[in-house]
């Protein structure tokens, strides 16, 4: 007799999967004037799966036959997504409103797109993984393409989708080479396996991971599978970019840690090298790529695929320190990017939507608190102390360097000073050019978030540093306590 | 009352430089005269109780510690004994009328307060040079008076050519100032201090000690005296470092007369008598500074013959005069060189005071050619202007008369070769020295008027805050060599100088006291070359005034060659400014912009964009591209691993 699987690990995702389906009811039955509605019910649906979340058993629990694990790693991320969706659904309501495209399907789908998320970062298993990861995706995948009578978000969302099925048939391929070799899905038994492994590990095995590991690269958009990055930021509708800047980036790079460190963790001279590379090529596209820009939304792009080569450069370290400094950064950039787009959202010239950096132009003289929030998260992006983001780039660069990674840390260092380039230009459009047409002042909400989100960036962060870097540190050594 | 005597101008200069819109010009000059008068009465005080106190009464005041690391240590603190109460007071009490006549001289100039504050500057940090007890402490002191003279040089900063005097005076005195700095490192290399006491105590038993240069043995205590030498050339205008003295006559004229006559340019004398202890054991040394001084002596004495300009005269007779100075202690006569030195600060102050007033009454005109018959115009000038160039003639019983006559009995009675040659070259400056002061005055005072009839018209005695401090100066130009002979270099000079300066004693007692007893036609000979000099300058200018013209035309050759002051310019124009403005040049234009910037920052960005450019190509916007990129990836990252195993 089959008994039921302990579902407590799991309440979190099985209320948050039972709230998206009543909101998409009440969506249903109330129509296309319920977008407010909806919207404030699923942050509240968020922030009550963030407190089930603490409630949570401690320490580390399986469930479903080994397919899901809470662990107080999982936990960190979660919290992060959760944060960082909620913000995406208030600064979108305004947006959507705005650019007529109020339809209730969207905070459900953000909904469903979350779960999906925490599903990814609770996955112990090759199977669980890829069906969190779907779940994600296909959301995802909708929401971009969200203002489907324009032609630029279609085609963001046809973009996305073409090369989100390549990259899932990647890590599909992977997953069965692994399963081939190895003789199993599963992230402990993968483990004990690869452990108890005489010699050499299997080519089969290493080639299914590099292909798992392409998959899931993609979905951090690091080199070389960014290339949908740019022209899906700029062609989604801005809240659903500063959605996809974020959350996803978030859950991406959590399931990355976790498989590599995981069921990977004695293959780590193998994947340490496709990890390198890819954070050396990002780091270096990011900043090189973004000079040529002069759409604000395409250098965000470029720059979030800046920003996840610096943190792969705390994952290729391949230790604790590493682990906790890329959680660190995690949370450093949502800071910054949440508050970024908060701005980028706020952008408007008599109502209409712009997204020139030129349109910034003179905005200290417009809206002076506006530009100096900007020019904190600016300063903070390109890594200038005493801003948190220099601090997240300490954190990720100095594990680096205690394992040695010399070349990787000094690529990181040029790459940050090129980067400078173009943050910089944000701030001299802003103090130094001239105002061409001023923006419309920004909704209380957006302004609210923006200053909140500076505000930690700088200088709260400084005087909460110890819970955030010491949970950062519990997660990381959760997920290397579980070896 | 050291402290005051010292820190008082400091006061005065932070007052009105800082302030001196707060309190206005008036109240800058107030300050700062204020501030220099007290001092000059503090100093006169000090000099009596420590000249004539005995040995005990010189002392050290310890401020506080400077440097204090490992082995070096060196404090703030302000020796007082003989040799510097006699600069404190030359120092103060000519500052002191400078300052006053300031206030006459610059009372049309917009920037009162400021030419104050410099000047108390100034007068701060040669008295810090003088009051030091350590090499390092000396250093700063020269190095304060060297940036002093540059923003007084510069005073007038929209004239060009005092932006290219100051430049060639800072520059120039940092040739000599580097030499010193490696002097004091030679000596702190021998010594292991820089402290006097310590240096001093030591001398004696190093007197045979060497070192190694590029395997080159070197007698040690000659080379740092000749380092230090360099650095006391550059300041003090020595033949080779002069060329900076006659441009800085740009700057305004109480600048002059403080600065590059009376008492900055006689540091380098001062330095050596101050090391006269080191300079003792080191006679290689001290033959060299007898050579380059008598040199000096004559050439500058040459060049001062047929300069139009009033003050360049002035500053030729000065630089003249410096050399007497050096040669003086190039024989170890240094009581002989300070007692020129007080006198020649008095007198020569006053001379270029005195020039002072008659430019002012000339409605600055500076060049002899365009003036004469001014005497009746303005008498009390003209009498101030007689008493100094018969000080610097060195006519009985003016101060000049004492302090030449020793240096060149003294020159004499080494009996050597560097002696005998700086005692005739002496007493050809000494004829040169009559005949260009009596040009001087003769063709400003006398004959036919030729400036234009509005400045005649304009000429006027200056005021009386301008003449008092003429009096004064002129009074010690008067009395200074009479009243103090005995104490400086006669009966009493072993007790006046109570140990300050160190003379090695030979067989027949030290040099000074051999000094009186050479033969008979010694001391008259630099008379007779005086008066000879004033009476054919009477005949060249005022009786037969064709004769200069006839006498430049049959030498033309020569005239020209010392006109042009001996082509020290063009000469180092051709050999040091040419070249380093050409290597300068090929380093900017070459290395800098060319290479460091080429391959640096605008290399560095060039690639940047070009990179950047490529990577956006890149990004075309098909999706079968993108589908493309990643595939490649995966192939690449796979076929690695495989390949690597």
């Amino acid at each position: 007799m089959a008994t039921l699987p302990d579902l407590a690990p799991a309440l979190p995702e099985i209320f948050l999967a039972c709230a998206s389906m009543a909101l998409l009811m009440i969506g249903v039955f109330r129509g296309d004037g319920s977008l407010r509605l909806v919207s404030w019910l699923t942050v509240a649906s968020f922030i009550v799966t963030g407190f089930l979340l603490l409630q949570g058993p401690e320490g580390r629990a399986v469930t479903f036959n080994g397919l899901f694990v809470a662990d107080s790693f999982g936990t960190f991320a979660k919290l992060l997504i959760l944060i960082a969706s909620s913000l995406a659904v208030i600064l979108s309501v305004n947006y959507l409103e705005k650019e007529r495209v109020a339809r209730f399907e969207y905070p459900v789908l953000i909904a469903l797109a979350t779960l999906g998320m925490l599903a990814m970062v609770s996955a112990n298993d090759l199977i669980s993984l890829y069906v969190g990861l779907e779940l994600q995706s296909l959301a995802l995948y909708v929401i971009a393409s969200f203002k489907r009578d324009v032609a630029k978000s279609t085609e963001a969302g046809l973009k996305y989708f073409v090369l989100g099925a390549l990259s899932s048939g990647l890590l599909l391929y992977g997953a069965s080479l692994v399963y081939g070799f190895a003789g199993t899905t599963s992230f402990d038994k993968l483990a004990t396996v690869l452990a108890g492994a005489e010699g050499a590990p299997s080519v089969g095995v290493v080639i299914g991971m590099v292909f798992v590991a392409a998959g899931l690269a993609f979905k951090i958009s690091a080199v070389p599978f960014h290339m949908w990055t740019p022209d899906v930021y700029e062609g989604a509708p801005t809240s659903v970019t500063a959605f996809f800047a974020v959350a996803p980036k978030v859950a991406a790079i959590t399931l990355f840690i976790r498989v590599l460190v995981g069921p990977f963790g004695d293959l780590a001279v193998q994947w340490q090298q496709v990890i390198q590379f890819c954070a050396a090529a990002s780091m270096i596209i990011g900043a090189l790529g973004a000079i040529q820009q002069k759409n604000i939304k395409r250098l965000m792009a470029y720059s979030s695929i800046g920003h996840i080569g610096y943190a792969l450069v705390g994952l290729s370290a391949g230790s604790v320190e590493g682990v906790r400094g890329v959680l660190i950064y995690m949370a450093i950039y949502l800071a910054m990017n949440v508050g970024v787009f908060a701005i980028i959202l706020s952008m408007r010239q008599s109502g209409r939507a712009v997204e020139e950096i030129a349109d910034l132009g003179g905005l200290s003289k417009t809206h002076p608190m506006l530009a100096f929030a900007m020019a904190v998260f600016m300063w903070s992006l390109a890594g200038v102390p005493p801003a948190a983001g220099f601090w997240g780039k300490w954190a990720v660069f100095l594990p680096a360097i205690q394992a040695g990674l010399y070349p990787l840390a000094i690529v990181g260092v040029i790459a940050s000073g090129i980067s400078c380039f173009y943050y910089l230009r944000v701030i001299k459009a802003m103090y130094f050019d001239d105002v061409t047409e001023p923006l419309d002042r920004p909704t209380p909400t957006a302004g609210f978030v923006v200053a909140g989100a500076a505000l930690f960036v700088f200088p709260v962060y400084i005087f909460f540093l110890s819970p955030i870097t010491s949970g950062a540190a519990a997660a990381a050594a959760a997920l290397f306590g579980a070896r | 009352m050291e402290i005051a005597a010292i820190f008082l101008p400091l006061a005065g200069a932070f007052i009105a430089g800082f302030f001196g819109r707060l309190i206005g010009d008036r109240g800058a000059q107030i300050v700062t005269c204020a501030g220099v008068l007290i001092a000059a009465v503090l100093s006169v005080i000090l000099f009596i109780k420590v000249g004539f106190g005995g040995p005990e009464a010189a002392r050290t005041v310890e401020l506080f510690t400077w440097i204090d690391s490992g082995t070096f240590e060196v404090s703030w603190s302000l020796r007082i004994d003989t040799l510097t109460a006699v600069m404190l007071v030359v120092v103060n009490v000519v500052s002191s009328m400078v300052h006053v006549y300031s206030v006459g001289y610059m009372s049309h100039d917009p920037h009162r307060a400021r030419f104050m504050a410099y000047l108390s500057l100034f007068t701060f940090m040669m008295l810090m040079l003088v009051t030091a007890d350590n090499l390092l402490q000396m250093f700063f002191g020269w190095e304060g008076v060297g940036v002093a003279s540059y923003l007084l040089i510069n005073f007038w900063y929209e004239k060009k050519s005092a932006n290219d005097a100051s430049m060639k005076a800072f520059l120039v005195n940092r040739v000599g100032d580097f030499g010193f700095a490696l002097g004091i490192m030679a000596i702190y290399m021998i010594f292991g201090t820089v402290e006097f006491d310590g240096i001093f105590a030591q001398a004696a038993s190093k007197a045979d000690a060497t070192f190694n240069f590029l395997g080159w043995e070197v007698h040690a205590l000659t080379c740092a005296c000749l380092l230090l030498f360099i650095g006391a050339m550059g300041k003090s205008a020595q033949l080779g470092l002069h060329t900076w003295l006659p441009d800085a006559m740009e700057g305004p004229t109480p600048v002059s007369a403080l600065i590059h006559a009376a008492t900055m340019v006689t540091a380098g004398v001062f330095m050596l008598a101050r090391m006269s202890p080191v300079f003792e054991y080191a006679p290689t040394a001290l033959e060299v500074v007898t050579y380059l001084g008598a040199a000096t002596a004559f050439v500058a004495a040459t060049i001062g013959l047929t300069q139009f300009d009033i003050k360049r005269v002035i500053a030729y007779s000065t630089m003249s005069q410096l050399g007497y100075m050096f040669f003086a202690i190039g024989v170890g006569a240094y009581p002989a060189a300070i007692f020129h030195l007080m006198t020649h600060a008095f007198f020569k102050a006053l001379l270029f005071l005195g020039a002072g007033s008659v430019i002012h009454a000339m409605s600055d005109e500076q060049d002899m050619r365009n003036m004469g018959g001014i005497w009746k115009l303005i008498p009390g000038t003209y009498t101030m202007m007689w008493i100094g160039n018969l000080a610097l003639a060195g006519i009985p019983f003016f101060a000049g008369f004492y302090s030449k006559d020793m240096i060149l009995e003294v020159a004499y009675a080494k009996h050597s070769a560097a002696g005998s040659f700086a005692f005739w070259m002496g007493i050809a400056a000494a004829f040169m020295t009559a005949f260009y002061s009596w040009r001087l005055l003769i063709m400003t005072f006398h004959g036919k008027p030729r400036a234009s009839e509005k400045v005649m018209a304009h000429v006027h005695e200056s005021p009386a805050v301008m003449l008092v401090p003429l009096v004064v100066l002129s009074i010690g130009a008067l009395f200074a060599g009479f009243v103090a002979y005995p104490w400086f270099v006669g009966h009493d000079m072993n007790a006046f100088w109570a140990g300050s300066i160190v003379m090695l004693t030979g067989e027949h007692g030290s040099i000074i006291e051999a000094a009186h007893h050479v033969p008979g036609w010694v001391p008259y000979a630099p008379l007779v070359a005086g008066v000879s000099g004033i009476v054919l300058a009477y005949v060249f200018y005022m009786f037969s005034p064709g004769l200069p013209g006839a006498f430049v035309n049959t030498f033309k050759a020569l005239h020209a060659f010392v006109f042009r002051k001996y082509m020290f310019d063009e000469l180092y124009d051709a050999l040091f400014v040419r070249p380093a403005m050409k290597l300068g040049f090929g380093l900017w234009k070459g290395v800098d912009i060319g290479v460091i910037d080429g391959l640096g920052p605008d290399g560095a960005a060039a690639v940047t964009r070009r990179l950047s450019l490529a990577s956006s190509r890149v990004q075309s916007g098909y999706v079968y591209h993108y589908a493309f990129v990643m595939v490649i990836g995966v192939v690449a990252l796979t076929g690695w691993f495989i390949l690597a195993r």
